[in-house]
Order: C-alpha cells, then structure tokens, then sequence
C-alpha cells in the first residue's frame, strides 16, 4: 500500500467507527432524543412517573373547552389510538387548532389530568395557498357524499 | 499521463490564485441578480399560506440556509480529507476557506428559525434532535476556525482541523434524518428526495434564492482562498511578484 492508500484506509475505518459509536450512543438514548411521548406510550407507562415530561399528538376535534376566567384550557392529546386530557393556564399559540399538532409540557397530577406548564403548537411541511385547501376540503367533501350515497350521485358513470 | 498534468495544474496555488480572481464575477453577479429575482417572487408571487398565513416566507431563506450549511460542510469535510490523503495544499485552503460560510449559514439557520418559531410554535427554541443537532454543526464549524486559528504552523492545523471536519461530517446525516427518527418539533422536510409538498410559486422562489446562496458561496470562497494563498506564500517570490502585493 501507498501511503496515500494508507491514510486513506485509516480516513475510512476512523469514520466508520465514529458514525458506528454516534448510532449505538444515539439508539441507547433513543427515548431521551426524541422531544416528547405519545399519548400511546403514556397509556403504556413508558413515560416518566411523577416527574415533568412532555406529551405530543393531535389535539383532539371537539375537545377544547375554554373556562370563564379566558385563560384556562381544557383539551385533550390524542395520537387516534389513545387520549390524554390536558389542562392549561396561559396563552395559547396561534396554530393552536383542534386537530393539528401539539406538544405540552408538563405532569400528571393525581386527578389523572395533564397539567401542562407550557404549550407548543406543531405543524406540518405542506404550505399551500388557502383556495388550495378550500378546494381540498370541498373535493373530500363531495367523495364523502358520494361515499355515502354512490347510487344517488352518479348515476351516469354506470 | 496529460491528463493527470492537467488535473494537478489548477491544484497549485501560484495558477489557482489567477484562476480564482477571473472566476468570481461570474458568480458574484448572478447571484445577486438571482437574489432579487427569488426574492421578489418570494414576496410577491407566492401566496400566503393557508396555516401560516405571511410568517412562512422566512422559509425562502431558512430552507436555503439550512441546506446550504449541511453542504457545505459535507464539501469542506471533503477538501479536508483531500489534504489529508494527497496532501495538496490547495485543498487544506479550501477547507479553511468554507468554513466561515459554513458557519454563517449554520448561524443563519439558527436565527432565522428562531424567528420563525417564536410566532408559530410558541417557542424560540427547543431542545428538539433537528434544533440541537444544527447547533452542533455550528460548533462544529466554529471549533475548525479555532482550531486552525489556535496552532501556529499551518501543515499541523490543516491535519488537526480536517480530523475534526472528518469526523464532524457524521453530524451531518443525522440533522437531515433527525425528523424522521425521532418525533421532533420540528416538522418533516418539504424538499425530498421524492418531491417537494409546496405551492409551486414557493417552489421557485426557494430554489432560485438556494441557487443565488451557492453562487453567492463560490464566489465569496474563491475570494477568500485568494486571501489564504496570498496569506501562506506571502514569503515566496511569485506573491512578491504580484501587482496587487506591490
């Protein structure tokens, strides 16, 4: 071997060692790496037990209950599989939406609710134009009734 | 055998440092003009987003500047094992003379995502794996400057810093599969390898200002490896021949 081959081979093997102890540090840490629990894994008791953490989903349609004082939130986290009920005291961000992404900070307290300190909205990577949606909408809107009416709705595709 | 002649001609610095100078403007202009073209799309064609309404067009920067920092110092990286293994020296320039745009770009990726979160998620920052794994690469970035900075003969830090940049370089795929790993803040990418899940007028826009950022990369490296060869072989008589060293 050249020496040029030598360092070479050397260059190589080093990263290969460096990427391989990143991956097993980085799997071991699997569950400190990612930034919050599903509701799943909290029903699962993979979540710590009475200590802070937080809990990231979809806040569930229909749930979000604002009290009279105006600043306190109840909803609920869901990842459509299992829920988590929340209650929060603060402003909310503006993404805050019933059925869009959410992450909370907080604990479990003995009543069985979330007590979140902190509130994060999450959104997605599609950015359309807002006629984009409403057309989206208004074509899942028209599947949907002639899902449920097939025969009615289009007769004359037959 | 002619062929290998002609490769290594440009690999010296005495023929490199001209080549250098007659290349920049014809990357300095473009981009600049590319700029303003992405930008203006960017602010007045693109349409405001449906969820993010105006926020999102700090995207058109963010989105280039964060890409461009993970190249960046994947090609430094690069250069650094060319030095390393052939032992040329114009490849140790290079890798210094990427890295403080490399950290510019990490920098601004940053910022600008700060920026962006604030509004949107309700947070500056947060500890999430994309968030710490750029900061990371940031440091990355500034520990190769002080690296190289903090020892005196420069064939000695060239090998210590390119170490660090090899081995930085596995920072590199982790920020870009980070979201997808693990659950994240942040959302997933809208440029995959696959497609894109944009408007297309937001397309156009990002993609021209991510052009005009790497013309605007080669155009500001080649200016400042010119200042490295001139820094390294300031005691040898080609540079003492110059007209601009004079």
């Amino acid at each position: 071997m050249t020496p040029r081959q030598k360092r070479l081979t050397w260059i190589v093997a080093g990263v290969a060692l460096v990427a391989a102890a990143v991956g097993l540090v980085l799997f071991a840490l699997k569950n400190n790496v990612s930034l919050y629990f599903t509701p799943t894994q909290v029903y699962n008791k993979e979540a710590p037990q009475g200590r802070n953490f937080r809990i990231g989903g979809l806040v569930e349609t229909g749930s979000i209950q604002r009290q009279t004082d105006g600043l306190t939130v109840h909803f609920s986290i869901t990842d459509t599989v299992q829920k988590m009920p929340v209650i929060y005291k603060g402003i909310l961000p503006d993404l805050f939406k019933e059925g869009k992404g959410v992450v909370a900070q907080g604990k479990i307290e003995a009543d069985g609710v979330f007590h979140a300190e902190e509130v994060l909205a999450k959104h997605d990577e599609n950015y359309m134009p807002p006629e984009a949606i409403d057309a989206i909408n208004k074509a899942e809107a028209g599947k949907a009734a002639s899902a449920s009416a097939p025969a009615v709705s289009n007769p004359v595709a037959k | 055998m002619r062929l290998a002649i002609n490769w290594f001609k440009y690999s010296a610095p005495t023929t490199f440092y001209g080549l250098a100078g007659k290349l920049i403007p014809f990357f300095a202009w473009p981009a600049a003009i590319l700029f303003a073209v992405g930008l203006y799309i960017g602010f007045f064609v693109a349409p405001t987003d449906a969820v993010q309404s105006e926020a999102y067009r700090i995207m058109f920067i963010h989105v280039p500047a964060s890409i461009l920092s993970m190249f960046i110092y994947l090609i430094m990286a690069g250069y650094a094992a060319l030095g390393l293994i052939f032992k040329t020296r114009l490849s140790s320039m290079m890798a210094s003379a990427l890295a403080p745009t490399g950290a510019l770009f990490a920098f601004i990726s940053l910022w600008t995502g700060a920026l962006w979160g604030k509004p949107m998620w309700g947070a500056w920052w947060v500890w999430d794996a994309r968030l710490t794994s750029e900061l990371i690469l940031l440091f990355l970035y500034l520990g190769f400057i002080a690296l190289q900075a903090s020892i005196e003969d420069p064939r000695r830090a060239d090998r210590a810093s390119a170490l660090l940049a090899i081995v930085g370089s596995v920072n590199v795929p982790i920020i870009y599969y980070s979201v997808q790993w693990w659950n994240t803040l942040h959302q997933g990418s809208s440029i995959k390898f696959s497609g894109t899940s944009m408007h297309v007028a937001m397309q156009q826009s990002m993609f021209t200002i991510l052009v005009a950022c790497w013309l605007y990369v080669i155009a500001v490296v080649l200016a400042r490896v010119r200042s490295i060869i001139l820094e390294r072989e300031s005691n040898t008589q080609w540079v003492k021949d110059l007209a601009e060293t004079k």
